[in-house]
């Protein structure tokens, strides 16, 4: 029984899946927004890996600020915070770990590669909160 | 000289949870030691040594500061300075 919980649409689940095999092999990363203290992630925003590592993802600077501004002009959060590892488990990495600096985020995790024998493509959450990882379990909705 | 300061929502906690806060000082490296008087242990948070943090982003007037002067930037009466961690990690 996990903790906390992850509740998202089908179509935003294929979503992060689709961007994450498109960048294959490079990591995939982006954002789903939500309104501010709802929890409810809406609003699909594929970041470009300024990176462009199959090892490392980092958001563009001038891109971050631009996501940043716009998600406080529509009073939104970052309520997803997903990247795609290449060649690991979908399980957050000490790196992933030290930069974690939104608390209130879900981290999603999508591995592309068959990494623990439960096949490609698994899709996980987590909070990630001073160090501390948490899993959560993942609803897959229809619709809110 | 007053400068206005964007707060990311990590480094609220010390700000009283404020989204923008005041400051002063010729250099970036003077307005985070001048806010760190009155808001103590954000400095470290943005500054290593006498450098910024490698995965914290400072912005001054919406440009990156890595491409200024970085901690030694100059300021001016009425900059705005915005300050976002980076959104970064992987595998390695």
């Amino acid at each position: 029984m996990l903790a906390g919980m992850l509740t998202i649409t089908q179509a935003l689940h294929d979503k992060i899946v689709a961007h994450a095999r498109e960048d294959h092999p490079d990591e995939a990363c982006g954002v789903v927004a939500g309104p501010v203290g709802a929890g409810r992630p809406e609003r699909f925003i594929p970041m470009l890996n300024a990176a462009r590592s199959p090892t490392f993802y980092e958001f563009d600077s001038q891109d971050l600020l631009k996501l940043y501004r716009e998600m406080d002009d529509r009073d939104e959060e970052p309520v997803i915070i997903y990247h795609s590892h290449t060649a690991t488990e979908a399980y957050p990495s000490r790196t992933d770990i030290s930069y974690a600096n939104e608390p209130g985020a879900h981290y999603v995790l999508v591995s592309t590669a068959d990494a623990d024998g439960a096949g490609e493509f698994q899709f996980r959450s987590f909070r990630i909160v001073e160090g501390e990882v948490t899993e959560e379990e993942v609803k897959v909705v229809e619709a809110y | 000289m007053a400068i206005e300061v964007r707060i990311p929502t990590i480094l609220r906690q010390y700000t009283d949870g404020q989204k923008a806060v005041e400051g002063n000082g010729e250099t970036l490296a003077e307005l985070f030691a001048d806010l760190e008087t009155r808001h103590a242990g954000v400095q470290a948070r943005i500054v290593d040594g006498d450098q910024l943090r490698r995965f914290v982003n400072v912005y001054l007037n919406d440009e990156d500061v890595r491409f200024l002067d970085g901690i030694n930037t100059k300021l001016s009466d009425g900059d705005n300075v915005t300050i976002l961690p980076a959104v970064a990690g992987g595998m390695a």
